[in-house]
């Protein structure tokens, strides 16, 4: 059995060349970032791997599991669904742009109140797909969170947490 | 927290503001989590980083003939390809290889050689200077192989399984049959037998397994890996690569999810290791979600049952046996059946465990081993014996209670699974359940109320911890422990922070470096009990020197009294006749001129104490389903928990590792399987979009009641470790309820809607 079958046995062809970076700017949490990217380069590796913006974390590469779901103008995306060129000229929000440390978004606040994560590894992704949520101003109800929260999995289990934690957001939000 | 040390504030002993054992603290990683500044594996961007991308074989057995390397090498920004045409000589004997807890046999030696023992085997890794360029270059490398014949179904393998060694730590073999089982289960009242049957399933953490190995200029590395135990993959990579300790520094301050599958090093650190030791250059190897399945797996296992009931409704008979998969190269155990053994009282008990060799990759604990897969089958058996013989499942397990170990011919440390069992049936309502199947339902929804409860061990291991109090009043501790979303960075912090009397905000505890005294690996539920144990030790003897430089002070109050005179509380040591006399912890160092206070100790079990006694951890699930009649589709709409595992040291963290539990028993019990297609000897749903796992819109209502249990034989601190004895039950729980809303028995997880309609 032959993997991957490239037909470059002897060395008379060769493979096809990798094709090259270029210069790509990125709006990231308001920064403006220019980057040498190749074009394949998805908007997940180019966070990662590029800006040193490791809060996005990669689940599954495969647009199945939410990890590094970012906000793209404020809508939900899964970044490693996207090329970066794709998003020049967009405003990327990242974790990282939601609140630090020592200024930490609701959201943010709610998580740990609500102990809605164990592991935290897809902590951020669910952080910023509730942003987008509640963003879209389409979930109230629990049922409602909980379908439009289902593109993020949390394989520690902390669904609860993350239900209550996101309802007392949208709660508080649509109280004002 | 400044002015506990101008004003004191008198508080009742025992009431301090710096109790913080038992409490709802919010984990103080928390917001580094929710920040995203929480780094992990593949995360450490240090400069000059390479990418290696891992080549696994499609073959399941056979050898590897050709890598046709050349063109792949000729790509620019490709800088090496390793395999086993090129892999330098490495330590020659398998035990080199052998991390603390491999299994009996010999473990897998990546790269060794040209054999192809399992299918998705890594063959290459291909090293880039961008992740972009490995990924693609390990697309397009050829490689030829022979294909020889292959088994990998259980199913053909029933007659073929043996008596497993005892080779791997923490196996148990079955205790021998007791009492007359054949003769008893012949002259029972009521008999039941079934056989039980779950596929493999993957642990599949959050996080992909990944290692950034830092090269130093001085030819020392730095491991940065996902690990459940850094000592663990230190001594695995030091004993490989011939590095001394000193030459390898593993680290990992936070792990994405680990259910076990970090408990043995997986073969991209080796890969890491061996590129950049090779290269002198660092270099990152992160899995795929794919190459998740290509290493352990909690094992496709086929259990029979048969029970027998006397008149009264107490067990007469019991027979519980298993039979599991393995690897050909090393003998995988878990201990499957023991529990049926010692969860209900009964005189005639037959129990049985056998593995069969197949060509996989050696299956691996996760999450509950054994114990989640015996429970499944001892429960789901229990469910039908007491409905054969006409009682309340609840009724019929009291009936059965066992008040000591029969395995074991020991009374339990503490047991108070009776309390579970009725906290957990009255917060339910189980007194209003009505015991016919298909009973109780709403418009065309078929409602269902199961229960079913386990036993999990109480385990403790050595461990160390090192504490550095320094004279601006903060206290570090440090232990080589993990965390991986259990909470041992907020455990640890208040359990040092109330030994010492601290505000938590004084107190840092770090974790996962090698640099760190050594901690066991993260696992067995006994990291609370083992680090818990050692940091309180290391804490109280901080305590004891800082009493000895008070009483130095001028017109120290606490002259001559003896540590057992004293109590730590709200930033002071107090006398404990006269709270008012106290000195304030901060102003100790400065008055003694010393800038810090460091120390290092240990703790172990008291094996004298704790050998009259058998200690475990039980639970009691309760269960409602709803399960649409037309479509076989079931919800878990309400299900509660009551676990007794000793003192809690954290009521909002440990909370949620039950929740987390219940949401691994839903997933077990109507989810998960990793299919395997026999023609070609490979997983076929190796991606999380196959591969199902709860979804937020999969989880309802969810009640944790932790019963109290006073344990002072476990170990100092009381506690049994929660992380994996809530998941006991959970799918046997739903299994039941789905017979309840049914009728349908259903003895093959997962549930899916074929097996209801």
């Amino acid at each position: 059995m032959i993997q991957q079958p490239t037909n470059t046995s002897g060395g008379a062809t060769s493979l096809p060349a990798p094709p090259s970076a270029g210069s790509v700017t990125l709006t990231i949490n308001g920064v403006q970032r220019h980057m040498q990217l190749a074009p394949w380069t998805t908007l997940l590796d180019a966070l990662r791997e590029y800006a040193d913006l490791t809060g996005t974390k990669k689940g599954c590469d495969h647009g199945q599991c939410g990890s590094c779901t970012v906000l793209v103008n404020g809508k939900r995306i899964n970044s490693c669904l996207t090329l970066a060129v794709m998003q020049e000229g967009n405003e990327i929000t990242t974790i990282e742009g939601l609140g630090q440390p020592e200024n930490l978004s609701p959201l943010q606040q709610a998580f740990i109140d609500h102990d809605a994560f164990q592991c935290g590894y897809c902590t951020p992704g669910q952080i910023c797909s509730a942003q987008g949520l509640i963003n879209e101003g389409r979930a109230h109800t629990e049922d409602e969170i909980r379908e439009l929260m289902s593109g993020n999995i949390c394989r520690c289990g902390a669904y609860v947490g993350i239900l209550a934690a996101v309802k007392e957001v949208v709660d508080k939000q649509s109280s004002k | 927290m400044s002015d506990l040390t101008t004003t004191p504030r008198l508080v009742e002993a025992g009431t301090s503001n710096t109790s913080y054992i038992g409490k709802p603290t919010s984990r103080v990683e928390g917001p580094a989590k929710v920040t995203g500044t929480a780094k992990y594996s593949a995360e450490f961007n240090v400069p000059g980083l390479l990418y290696g991308y891992v080549v696994t074989s499609p073959i399941t057995k056979g050898r590897i003939t050709k890598i046709n390397s050349a063109p792949v090498l000729a790509l620019e920004g490709v800088v090496q390809i390793f395999s086993h045409e090129n892999v330098p000589s490495l330590a020659w004997f398998d035990r080199n290889y052998k991390d603390d807890v491999a299994p009996g046999g010999s473990p897998f030696r990546p790269l060794h050689d040209a054999e192809i023992k399992f299918n998705m085997q890594p063959v290459a890794l291909v090293v880039a200077d961008s992740f972009e360029v490995a990924r693609y270059a390990a697309s397009v490398l050829e490689i030829e192989y022979e294909q020889e014949k292959f088994d990998t179904n259980i199913d053909l393998k029933r007659d073929e399984g043996h008596k497993p060694g005892s080779g791997k730590t923490g196996f148990m073999p079955p205790p021998p049959p007791r009492g007359n089982p054949n003769d008893a289960l012949k002259n029972a009242t009521h008999r039941i037998e079934g056989e039980y049957i779950h596929g493999a399933q993957h642990h599949n953490p959050m996080e992909m397994f990944a290692t950034t190995v830092e090269y130093h200029q001085d030819g020392k590395i730095t491991a940065y890996d996902k690990t459940q135990g850094v000592y663990n993959v230190q001594q695995y990579i030091t004993k490989i690569f011939g590095l001394s300790k000193d030459e390898a520094r593993v680290v990992n301050h936070y792990m994405g999810g680990g259910f076990g599958s970090g408990l043995r090093p997986q073969y991209q650190v080796f890969l890491a290791v061996l590129a950049a030791l090779e290269l002198k250059q660092s270099v990152r190897v992160s899995l795929t979600r794919q190459q998740m399945f290509s290493f352990g797996h909690r094992p496709h296992t086929l259990q029979y049952l048969k029970m027998g009931t006397n008149p009264d409704g107490t067990l007469a008979a019991l027979h519980h046996h298993a039979l599991h998969e393995t690897s050909k190269f090393e003998e995988y155990t878990e201990n499957v059946v023991n529990w049926s053994g010692m969860l209900y009282q009964c005189e005639n008990v037959n129990l049985g465990y056998q593995v069969a060799e197949l060509d996989v990759y050696t299956p691996l604990d996760m999450r509950a081993p054994g114990a989640a897969t015996g429970s499944f089958a001892l429960e789901v058996a229990m469910d039908e014996m007491a409905y054969a013989a006409g009682l309340d499942p609840l009724d019929f397990r009291i009936r059965n209670y066992a008040e000591q170990d029969q395995n074991m011919k020991k009374p339990f440390s503490s047991k108070k699974l009776r309390e579970c069992y009725h906290e957990g049936a009255a917060k339910f309502g189980w007194d209003k359940r009505t015991p016919e199947p298909r009973s109780m339902r709403e418009g065309n929804q078929l409602i269902g109320w199961g229960m079913a409860g386990g036993v999990w061990d109480a385990s403790m291991q050595k461990a160390a911890a090192k504490a550095i109090f320094t004279a601006d009043g903060k206290l570090e501790v440090l232990s080589a422990a993990g965390e991986n979303g259990t909470g041992t960075y907020t455990i640890m912090t208040q359990i040092a922070a109330e030994t010492l009397g601290l505000p938590l905000e004084a107190v840092t505890f770090k974790l996962g470096d090698t640099n760190m005294p050594e901690a066991p690996l993260q696992g067995g539920s006994w990291t609370a009990a083992s680090v818990g144990s050692a940091v309180k030790n290391v804490c109280t003897e901080v305590g004891e020197k800082l009493l000895k430089l008070a009483q130095k002070m001028k017109g120290s109050p606490l002259k001559g009294a003896s540590i057992d005179d004293v109590h730590f509380a709200d930033g002071q040591i107090r006398l404990n006749t006269n709270p008012s006399e106290a000195v304030v912890i901060r102003d100790i160092l400065p008055a003694s001129g010393e800038e810090k206070l460091e120390v290092e100790s240990s703790a172990m079990p008291n094996m004298i104490k704790q050998q009259p006694y058998s200690m475990h951890s039980h639970n009691a699930v309760f269960v409602e389903v709803k399960v649409d009649e037309d479509l076989g589709t079931v919800h878990v709409t309400r299900v509660v928990n009551a676990v007794a595992a000793g003192r809690i040291l954290n009521t909002k963290t440990a909370r949620s590792q039950v929740l987390g539990s219940v949401v691994w028993g839903i997933s077990m019990a109507l989810m998960e399987e990793t299919v395997m297609d026999h023609t070609f000897g490979r997983y076929m749903n190796h991606n999380y979009a196959e591969y199902h796992v709860p979804v937020n819109a999969d989880i309802h209502d969810i009640d944790v009641v932790f019963v109290e249990e006073e344990d002072d034989k476990v170990n100092p601190l009381g506690v049994k470790g929660i992380g994996e004895v809530g998941m006991l039950g959970v799918a046997a729980a739903i299994t039941n309820a789905v017979y309840h809303a049914t009728g349908k028995r259903v003895r093959e997880l997962p549930i899916y809607m074929d097996k209801l309609l």
